[in-house]
């Protein structure tokens, strides 16, 4: 790899890692033909982590970082003074190729800063995605950002390459996006969600290749007033509309060459851990956006303990749950309980009585649980309605600072 | 009883353990009676106990038996010990054992399971290839060393052959090797890390790209450690870049909040930015040149096939897909039903040249049936993918009366499915600023019986003579 390679590399990561989006999940089960290159395995593989704690899974790199637009939020937005560079399709394809062989990869994450216009971007990223499907065969994962205000063909078109579509959202209200994303237009954003999820479904009902793997969006946490009960209450609604595979929560982080427009300050990562859990509720642990709601303080989740806990602190009178009696529903409400340990428990007790010493081998969130469970042996005495409990359920303030 | 001992090859003997813990459970030995070696090398003397050929299959529940397979390949050597006293059980009358998960010998056996997963995960993940010359034939070699935390080699394999068929590899293991030809999967003797090669061409850009993608603002390295644990770390070229990450985070994170926001360097793009907005096809030619340059949404097809007639004709008819002769040859209606279209409106009085014509759907979609590329009925998703084009393509010629011929022009008309029989004549397509006809396609009066043709076909000509008409008046008479 040459020096004037391996520098554009490092410009063009450097500006693509504030998507936190990096999943291989969701693609059907694919292997490479002969002569051909890659697969796909469905839940996707983390090939590496950083010292961030974030999976490396795809090539997640721009195709340039000179843009049009002026998102104040974004490292790349055109008053920017960062380093600028463009990789040329062949580039993209030969990186991603050649890591790909070497095991380090499953596949590509290519995105764009906006050149010329929305439609000749979104072309240059359907070429690159083209050329590795025709050319080489390839049969591992391609997540390809879509340029919302690109034609509806153009965004179509990408569809039949890629397995992962996903727009961002990046901002939850039109006024924020007005505010800090001008050239952006909200109405835009979920007219392109809207027809793209409509495509997908209908490819699907149809068996044709389309975008298999969904699509999927990116919310800014904290560069904007929104509180997470508003997000939580966007999120709904896309995964309702839109049929959206997932939604990415992106603790505004300071970049380099930050606009004056927003504070620049350590990112909130506690917030965006717990909006990622609240989200995790409503998809998998029949959580309702109203349940959601109700766990908040004035619309915000709190640090010190996780929604589930939150919510079952303020629905004290609905514990303590029999876990040898109770339905899933209900024992999917208990804190510490995941969905794998409840399926374990709804298994088990068919044909054994547990103990609490049984819960323990189900669940590593026994001491969460405690107060708010019964067992053949066990029943929390005054537990579940002491004050203090709270407290002493909360994790100790995580040193969110960095070291 | 007597105590029994078994000896079974080295790691994970799938074979000997299913044939001993037959023989056992038939025999009725105790699992505390059994001595279990493995690994070792072949004992010179004869087993212990009586041998008497094979003993009967035993019936166990999907989930016992699936349970098995994986945790023979832990390294753990009561491995099998513990997977005797589960099918003991099993047989002693308690058929549901593997899905009481809280019970500890279960657990146990589920965590081992677990921990195989993992280790299949890991190494998946976290094996690293390097070029390794050239192999036969001229094609790629590349090799990989990894350590394996369990016996898994043989199942890890099959993953690294579906991935990477084209090129020859070789994984090296301190318990075994797996090697790829192009044709075969074949298993070896252990290998050494220095069988592989100790650099690769990639690997530096691979660790700027490592290293590029971490954000230090989100600096977490418990997490990191979780996920990706310091054992595998001497095979991963790229974690030797983590402790200069680390160290210097802190300081770029504050350099980042410190510093007072800049004025751009550069004057905003007044030009480029209006052209930018400018980026709709502004006629008719710039939207077939887009959708000439457009994939077919059912590869196949030899070209798109484009609209014909002349802008601000009067009356457009709008037909369904391309047939074989319109791919070959890039003009809509040139096939059998375009001849027999243009007889038709010859009859009904309507100059071909002075109409417009075009298909709901662009490209050809076939079947192949022996030499014959039968044609395909595009699919209502397909037509709503290509009513975009048809929309903006009507808008640039802008004809007085678009005139439907069949279900699929109707429905990427008015987006709507409706029965043609029921909807013949004029229309009303909504939010469309031209009236609207229905009528049936050409290629239906094809398909007909011959009996039943002449009728038929006379009361298509019948309504293009109505259409002419209708294109004739002022526009909004209709409906």
């Amino acid at each position: 790899m040459d020096d004037a390679l391996k520098k554009k590399l490092t410009i063009l990561a450097d500006a693509a890692k504030y998507d936190a989006s990096c999943a291989s999940s969701g693609a059907p089960k694919r292997k490479a033909e002969a002569g051909g290159l890659g697969s796909t395995t469905g839940a996707g593989i983390c090939h590496a982590y950083t010292p961030d704690g974030r999976c490396v899974s795809l090539l997640k790199i721009l195709l340039t970082n000179y843009c049009l637009f002026d998102c104040a939020y974004c490292v790349n937005r055109r008053s920017s003074n960062v380093r600028r560079a463009r990789f040329s399709v062949d580039e993209v394809v030969t990186l991603t190729v050649e890591f790909y062989k070497r095991n380090y990869i499953e596949g590509l994450f290519l995105s764009s800063g906006i050149i010329r216009s929305p439609d000749h971007t979104m072309e240059q990223l359907i070429r690159v995605a083209k050329t590795l499907r025709q050319r080489h065969g390839f049969r591992g994962y391609i997540h390809l950002k879509t340029i919302p205000e690109a034609s509806p063909w153009l965004i179509e078109q990408a569809g039949l390459y890629a397995d992962r579509l996903s727009i961002n959202l990046e901002l939850p209200t039109e006024a924020s996006l007005e505010r800090l994303a001008p050239e952006k237009d909200g109405a835009a954003i979920q007219t392109a969600m809207g027809q793209m999820g409509e495509r997908i479904l209908q490819a699907k009902e149809e068996k044709r290749r389309f975008a298999p793997a969904g699509q999927s969006t990116q919310v800014i946490v904290g560069a904007d007033a929104s509180t997470d009960e508003s997000l939580i209450r966007t999120s709904a609604r896309l995964y309702d509309h839109y049929g959206l595979k997932r939604i990415y929560y992106s603790a505004f982080s300071p970049i380099p060459d930050a606009a004056s427009i927003l504070p620049s300050k350590s990112p909130p990562l506690q917030r965006e851990h717990r909006l990622y859990q609240a989200d995790w509720l409503m998809r998998y642990y029949e959580f309702s956006p109203d349940d959601v709601a109700g766990a908040t303080e004035s619309g915000m989740l709190a640090l010190d303990v996780d929604p589930k806990l939150a919510w079952a602190l303020r629905n004290r009178d609905k514990f303590p749950v029999d876990v040898n009696k109770a339905d899933r529903e209900m024992l999917l409400r208990v804190p510490g309980l995941g969905v794998r340990a409840v399926d374990k428990i709804v298994a088990a007790r068919r044909h054994a009585t547990l103990r609490l010493d049984d819960v323990a081998r189900l669940t590593s969130g026994l001491k969460r649980a405690r107060p708010f469970l019964i067992a053949a042996d066990y029943a929390p005495v005054r537990l579940t309605d002491r004050l203090d409990l709270r407290a002493r359920l909360a994790e100790p303030p995580r040193q969110l600072s960095l070291f | 009883m007597t105590g029994r001992t078994i000896r079974l090859r080295p790691g994970a003997d799938l074979d000997g353990f299913r044939a001993a813990v037959r023989r056992l459970v038939h025999d009725g030995v105790a699992p505390d009676a059994v001595t279990w070696i493995a690994g070792e090398a072949q004992s010179l003397f004869p087993e212990d106990g009586p041998e008497a050929g094979p003993a009967p299959a035993l019936a166990l529940p999907r989930a016992v038996a699936a349970l098995i397979p994986a945790v023979v390949m832990h390294r753990d050597p009561e491995r099998y010990g513990l997977l005797h006293r589960l099918v003991r059980r099993v047989a002693d009358g308690e058929r549901h054992i593997a899905e009481v998960a809280s019970d500890p010998l279960v657990h146990r056996l589920h965590l081992m399971r677990k921990a195989i997963g993992r280790d299949l995960h890991k190494m998946h993940a976290f094996l690293r290839f390097r070029r390794a010359g050239t192999g036969e034939g001229g094609r790629e070699r590349f090799a990989a060393w990894f350590e394996p935390e369990h016996h898994i080699l043989a199942e890890a394999a099959p993953f690294f052959s579906a991935r990477f068929p084209s090129f020859d590899w070789s994984i090296l293991t301190p318990d075994g090797s797996a090697h790829w030809d192009g044709r075969a999967l074949s298993f070896g003797p252990p290998g050494r890390r220095e069988d592989v090669p100790e650099q690769d061409a990639f690997e530096a850009g691979w660790t700027d790209y490592y290293s590029s993608t971490f954000n230090p603002a989100r600096t977490n390295l418990a997490a990191m450690r979780a996920e990706m644990p310091k054992k595998y770390w001497h095979n991963m070229p790229e974690t030797a870049a983590i402790p200069g990450l680390v160290r210097a985070a802190g300081q770029r994170v504050g350099a980042m909040i410190e510093r007072a926001p800049e004025a751009p360097a550069k004057r905003v793009p007044a030009r480029a930015l209006a052209a930018m907005a400018a980026q709709e096809p502004a006629s008719l030619e710039a939207l077939n040149a887009v959708i000439r340059a457009s994939e077919p949404l059912v590869p196949g097809a030899t070209q798109a096939v484009l609209g014909e007639g002349p802008l601000g004709a009067a009356i457009a008819f709008v037909g369904e897909q391309p047939g074989d002769q319109e791919d070959l040859q890039g003009r809509p209606f040139v096939g059998p039903a375009g001849q027999l279209l243009a007889r038709a409106l010859r009859e009904a009085g309507i100059d071909r040249d002075r109409s417009y014509l075009t298909n709901a759907v662009k490209h050809f979609k076939f079947e192949m049936r022996g030499k014959r590329r039968l044609h395909q009925s595009p699919t209502a998703g397909e037509v709503a993918h290509y009513r975009w084009w048809l929309d903006r393509e009507l808008a640039f010629v802008a004809p007085r009366l678009v005139v439907a011929l069949g279900a699929t022009a109707v429905l990427a008309l008015s987006g709507r499915q409706i029965p043609i029989t029921r909807a013949r004549g004029p229309a009303a397509f909504a939010g469309k600023p031209f009236d609207g006809f229905i009528t049936v396609h050409p290629s239906y009066l094809l398909r007909l019986p011959d009996a039943a043709r002449p009728e038929a076909y006379e009361a298509f000509v019948g309504d293009l003579r109505r259409a002419a008409l209708l294109a004739a008046e002022p526009a909004g008479a209709v409906g």
